[in-house]
């Protein structure tokens, strides 16, 4: 019954959230200062996680290969759709979660405790419109150009693992990135990161918006998020797959 | 003038509202009193809208709240002005930005037109000069006269105050008792406000709703209040062992 009510709850929030505002300008400033935050702040982590992901990734099959008939060259091809098709949108995602939507269900959660969201609906402020939707718009407007940045510097990462490491050459890794490409999977990384930031984002938001009580119950409802997000991500990606390869 | 008409509330199985009638009157500072858990955070959120209640009914000059549609509903919120207990300003924003965003909001007014009027407002409450101060930066009685000033920055018809002298010195309270009844009187408005504090009663007490276990307990004025003979009232009145101590040395014995 408590997913139920919660599931309404969080639609009601959106449906509400989705009405013309008041004052473009205002929405619009929110935006732009919610994509700053999200780009800009977690930039240097997805390229970092993103990094060692492909690096790993290469090493690790280079070891699985070692000793069978399936040419080295193959770590190019493989490190590059792994990351594409699922480490990319889910992993730069989860980090993403713990991250960004932690950040914004202490933000909102915040704001209710502090009178702030109380103090602008009396104003005549739609507050799930103006605190929760640029949230999730920004969200998924920068999360997949994040999961782009990812997916690419992973393919670095398993090119400084695999040819600076000496396994292999410049040529052979290239030839395996060139192998076997299907643009498809960049739209099925792109659908993943969507998705996946709709769904950090808005938890996030919905989590802070309704969180009752103090400081601790503040602090459940920015790990609620987090935890939450994450079980949901997983789930969406065995859909996806399951929609997409199928 | 605000009409609270047979309201009740309750959560689960507590009725904390119980079928409560009461009219607030333009031009006056009306005061609603009682102890913690009376009721009168609970009534002043379903009067601006914050809790909705199970029944009756909130009248603003004879408009329904509850009945009013998004558009009238717009109109009417951005005719109501609040302090909130705790200032509830943006700590991100200056005072300037925290005072402008009604404005901001609502309003297509010029950049100049704007911060004419933040400026006049900051000039009323007696902070003009400290814009680009932020609310932690000013006093717990400045950050109340800045929540004053953003709750009349829109020119409001009703003005609700709940607990303005919570947290501050007698000296203070009395600044902040002293300016919502200026701006009341000054622009005709109806104010509603929480209290607590005694002083604010017998200074500017014109209307006093007594709440008691959610029901409304007792109505007067300030030179009512001490010939009046409920109980209830004299037990939340004299419960102050100074007033009680002073009451004694005065030998003044009360009806």
């Amino acid at each position: 019954m408590k997913i139920l009510e919660d599931l309404g709850r969080f639609i009601l929030l959106i449906k509400h959230g989705l009405v013309r505002p008041p004052n473009w300008r205002m929405y619009g400033r929110e935006l732009v200062r919610q994509m700053y935050d999200i780009g800009n702040g977690s930039l240097l982590i997805i390229i970092l996680i993103a990094i060692f992901i492909g690096a790993v990734t290469a090493v690790q099959f280079l070891y699985q290969l070692g000793n069978t008939l399936i040419p080295t060259w193959y770590i190019g091809y493989i490190v590059r759709d792994s990351t594409i098709i699922e480490l990319a949108p889910t992993i730069s995602s989860l980090v993403l979660a713990g991250k960004v939507g932690s950040n914004m269900a202490s933000e909102i959660g915040g704001m209710r405790q502090k009178e702030h969201i109380d103090a602008m609906e009396v104003m005549g402020v739609n507050t799930p419109s103006y605190l929760v939707l640029p949230k999730i718009l920004a969200g998924v407007l920068v999360i997949p150009l994040l999961v782009i940045v990812a997916a690419f510097v992973s393919i670095i990462g398993g090119y400084l693992a695999s040819v600076g490491g000496g396994f292999m050459t410049t040529e052979e890794y290239v030839r395996g990135l060139r192998a076997f490409f299907l643009p498809y999977n960049l739209w099925m990384m792109l659908v993943k990161a969507g998705v996946f930031s709709f769904i950090l984002t808005s938890v996030a938001c919905y989590q802070g918006y309704f969180v009752k009580g103090g400081s601790v119950e503040l602090g459940k409802a920015s790990t609620n998020a987090v935890v939450i997000s994450n079980i949901l991500i997983l789930v969406s990606d065995y859909l996806i797959a399951l929609l997409f390869t199928t | 003038m605000i009409l609270a008409k047979q309201v009740t509330k309750s959560f689960g199985d507590q009725r904390v509202i119980n079928d409560i009638t009461i009219e607030f009157e333009t031009g006056k500072t009306n005061l609603v009193i009682g102890r913690s858990g009376s009721g009168k955070t609970v009534l002043l959120k379903m009067l601006v809208g914050l809790i909705t209640p199970d029944a009756g009914q909130i009248l603003y000059d004879g408009e329904d709240f509850y009945a009013l549609g998004k558009k009238e509903l717009q109109s009417l919120r951005m005719r109501v002005g609040m302090l909130f207990q705790g200032s509830a300003l943006f700590d991100s924003m200056t005072v300037e930005a925290n005072v402008g965003f009604p404005l901001e909001m609502f309003t297509h007014n010029t950049k100049a037109e704007k911060l004419k009027r933040i400026n006049y407002c900051l000039e009323r409450v007696g902070l003009s000069g400290n814009n680009k101060k932020y609310p932690s930066e000013v006093s717990g009685g400045m950050q109340k006269r800045v929540g004053i000033a953003r709750a009349i920055v829109l020119n409001p018809r009703y003005l609700f105050c709940d607990e303005p002298n919570s947290g501050l010195d007698p000296t203070t309270s009395l600044l902040i008792d002293e300016l919502i009844h200026d701006i009341t009187v000054e622009n005709n408005i109806t104010t509603i406000i929480n209290t607590h504090d005694m002083n604010s009663v017998m200074e500017f007490g014109e209307t006093v709703s007594f709440l008691n276990q959610g029901k409304l307990a007792w109505r007067g004025s300030k030179n009512d209040i001490l010939k009046s003979k409920n109980e209830d009232l004299h037990d939340f009145i004299f419960a102050s062992p100074f007033i009680q101590k002073l009451l004694d040395e005065a030998n003044i014995t009360m009806p």
